[in-house]
């Protein structure tokens, strides 16, 4: 009993911050899920029902709900994965050996593309690709066919926005991982004779594990919430070939008006989410 | 007692959080009664006021024909589909919703449905300016129950745009009036011809250029199908939505034929979402574009302070109306929209806010928004008065074709339906697949939107 006292006491201080918690956090997710379960829709009916698993059984039966989930597992993959995530660590590798003053113009240029808001960004990517855009100018001066890239492969073109605005987040964290890295190792692997790849891939690679385990988790969750950038380039489109899953949310919930349905999507992006993050978690426990 | 700093800032944090959290529960409620809450839609571009410089003339005047009354407006300011959801969030509770507010006729019926609004019969039979409005636009803002929900305060109308510097070039006459739609694709087919370089015909469409597509592209095609008079979408009997019929295949074979025969513009310029404002602000203004299928508002584009000012476009474009498929009689077809002044069924104070309506549509009032606004007036008294016919060139045109005009079954399903239009027309106009095809997909969508409710005609 007397343990316990001053515990009771130690933890009163938190309570208001766990309500405001519970009210503001959890209170809108269970709300959510309950939503999820009905008709409801913003405008246009009178009463909203409980429909059970109806919106579930409509999403998987629906073939644009299936494209959605497509493009986005193929936009993470693409932009997160490979993309931010090696060119992170590329760019934070390259930058450790390069001298003071590319360092910081390199760095600069990254971070400014992180900082920027996420509808400027996709403009200033919308005016890189489109028809009489900076790139296609780029190609005419090589000499290369041009093309509209927005409309002949919007799926690269949001992913590449993707990676252009969100690498500069990798680059921190592995900066940071590398320079954890104890100088005395590498320099004995050097003195044993290892080459460059070799020390990355049985050095550098295994100590930072655990930064590229919370890196993944970070910039997976991150770009499967991805909506400013591709509503900006593309609205989604042409057609759906770029409708990621929350863009397809948005049109749903706020161009059909059904809030109902496209809850049940958004608990389904959210478990989507989790299971990319139990994969990483895993990793993380195993490695470490 | 000297207080950590941490604990000083939890205890602020919190404090601060709860704040918000009481103020977020007790806003809206408990105004005055003699406060009159508008809301209205504002200009996301902070040079447009328009409608704020009106309607703080008619707040001057309303408080002053009511002593003791308040006006106090509650502006949105944001895109239409935003303003759309942020006005039903409003609607559904009384701690929000306003006493009067500033509706679509896109989605007014939608609102009636969800029991967001109040029916204003009892208020309009009192009110003799209401025999002033004409019937059609009436009809807009009445609910499937037969009761009206709004006073409209203006309308638009669609046409054909043509540029008189490529019709010279081409050899096309300068006073240019298609009789069916075969003459629109054949003057096409000449600039396409004569005119390199030049986009002979656009028909906007897809489902990124979203209800534009859909209204001035898709549906001031199949309006002019059929008879004429009756709606090719939806029976008004029956309250069923029509599948496609004969009409609305041709529609979308018009549709192919522009882009297959590349009248129309590139494919990948069709379809990204920016092209609308390509076409008002650059292409039309450059000559780019032979014939344009349009609506009225297009001058509003190149006003003085826009950034694309073109003062004598009258001089260098023409205007013509969209003919008939085959010169059926009415012979020419136009869409209408426009905006309504609708109360909430939970205003606190529906009575005021029917007065403050009064207010606005005195003969005087309406003529002033609708010559600040460039809209197409509904009311017969403002549309005969030459001070309104004569304030920009093009509003007699587009006036005289509110005679003849339809509306959108703006039903619940409508917003749905119309991206289905969308799709059939994005799959003709990039070739995936034939009008035929898409018309089989366009019914299987119709039934699963509409839940069911369609019959076939």
């Amino acid at each position: 009993m007397r343990h316990h006292r001053p515990r009771i006491t130690r933890a009163l201080p938190l309570s208001p911050a766990v309500v405001l918690l519970l009210l503001f956090l959890a209170g809108p997710i269970a709300y959510c899920v309950y939503i999820a379960f009905t008709d409801l829709q913003l405008t246009g009916q009178a009463h909203a029902s409980f429909v059970g698993f109806a919106n579930f059984r409509h999403a998987f039966q629906d073939a644009e709900f299936r494209n959605a989930v497509w493009l986005t597992l193929v936009f993470t993959v693409l932009s997160s994965l490979i993309g931010q995530n090696t060119l992170g660590l590329a760019l934070a590798a390259l930058m450790k050996r390069a001298s003071k003053p590319v360092r910081t113009l390199t760095g600069g240029v990254v971070i400014t593309a992180w900082v920027l808001p996420e509808v400027v960004a996709g403009f200033l990517l919308y005016a890189f690709f489109r028809r009489e855009g900076t790139l296609n100018a780029l190609l005419e001066w090589l000499h290369l066919p041009r093309q509209n890239w927005l409309f002949t492969l919007p799926v690269l073109a949001v992913s590449f926005a993707n990676v252009w605005r969100g690498t500069a987040f990798s680059m921190l964290v592995y900066s940071a991982a590398l320079d954890e890295i104890p100088s005395e190792i590498t320099e004995a692997a050097e003195v044993d004779g290892a080459g460059g790849w070799r020390r990355m891939w049985h050095i550098t690679l295994p100590m930072i594990r655990r930064s590229i385990g919370t890196n993944l988790m970070l910039n997976t969750l991150q770009t499967l919430s991805v909506f400013g950038l591709i509503w900006v380039m593309t609205r989604g489109g042409p057609g759906n070939k770029s409708q990621t899953l929350p863009l397809f949310m948005y049109e749903q919930a706020f161009q059909n008006s059904m809030i109902g349905y496209a809850t049940a999507v958004a608990l389904l992006l959210l478990l989507v989410g989790s299971l990319f993050s139990v994969v990483y978690l895993r990793l993380l426990r195993t490695e470490v | 007692m000297p207080v950590r700093p941490t604990a000083a800032l939890s205890a602020l944090l919190t404090a601060a959080l709860a704040a918000t959290a009481l103020t977020a529960c007790g806003s809206g409620s408990g105004t005055s009664p003699n406060t009159l809450k508008v809301s209205y839609k504002q200009s996301t571009d902070n040079s447009v006021k328009v409608m704020d410089t009106y309607l703080a003339g008619i707040k001057k005047e309303f408080e002053k024909k009511y002593p003791g009354k308040k006006v106090e407006f509650v502006p949105v300011k944001a895109p239409d589909s935003e303003y759309y959801t942020k006005v039903q969030q409003m609607l559904r509770s009384p701690r929000t919703a306003p006493d009067l507010v500033y509706e679509d006729t896109f989605l007014i019926n939608s609102d009636i449905t969800s029991g967001y609004l109040k029916p204003l019969d009892p208020y309009l039979a009192k009110w003799p300016d209401w025999g002033q409005f004409i019937d059609t636009a009436k009809a807009a803002a009445r609910g499937q129950d037969g009761k009206t929900y709004g006073v409209p305060d203006g309308t638009d109308t669609r046409g054909l745009w043509f540029d008189k510097r490529v019709f010279r070039k081409a050899g096309l006459p300068l006073n240019w009036q298609p009789k069916n739609w075969d003459d629109v694709l054949a003057a096409a087919r000449t600039i396409k011809q004569k005119v390199p370089g030049v986009t002979p015909l656009n028909v906007y469409t897809g489902k990124q250029a979203g209800e534009r597509a859909t209204m001035q592209g898709f549906e001031m095609l199949l309006y002019g199908t059929g008879d004429g008079t009756s709606d090719p979408l939806y029976d008004t009997t029956t309250k069923k939505w029509i599948t496609a019929g004969q009409g609305f295949t041709d529609a979308l074979k018009f549709v192919e034929t522009v882009y297959k025969e590349k009248l129309g513009p590139d494919v990948s310029d069709a379809l990204d979402p920016n092209f609308a404002t390509t076409v008002m602000g650059e292409l039309l203004p450059q000559s780019k574009i032979g014939i344009d299928l349009d609506g009225s508002w297009l001058p509003q584009t190149w006003l003085p302070g826009s950034g694309h000012e073109w003062p004598d476009w009258s001089q260098q474009l023409g205007l013509a109306y969209m003919p008939t498929q085959h010169g059926q009689a009415p012979g020419k077809v136009s869409m209408s929209g426009g905006w309504t002044w609708a109360v909430p069924a939970k205003a606190g104070h529906p009575d005021l806010a029917f007065d403050f309506i009064k207010t606005m549509q005195t003969e005087a009032n309406a003529k002033k928004w609708y010559i600040a606004d460039s809209g197409i007036s509904v009311r017969k008294d403002v549309a005969a008065d030459p001070s309104y016919a004569t304030a920009q060139p093009g509003i007699k045109f587009f006036t005289d074709l509110v005679a003849t005009t339809h509306y959108r079954p703006a039903y619940p399903a409508y917003p749905k339906v119309s991206t289905a239009i969308q799709e059939a027309m994005e799959s003709v106009t990039t070739g995936d697949a034939s009008a035929e095809k898409a018309v089989g997909t366009y019914d299987s969508a119709l039934k699963d939107v509409t839940g069911g409710q369609v019959v076939q005609k």
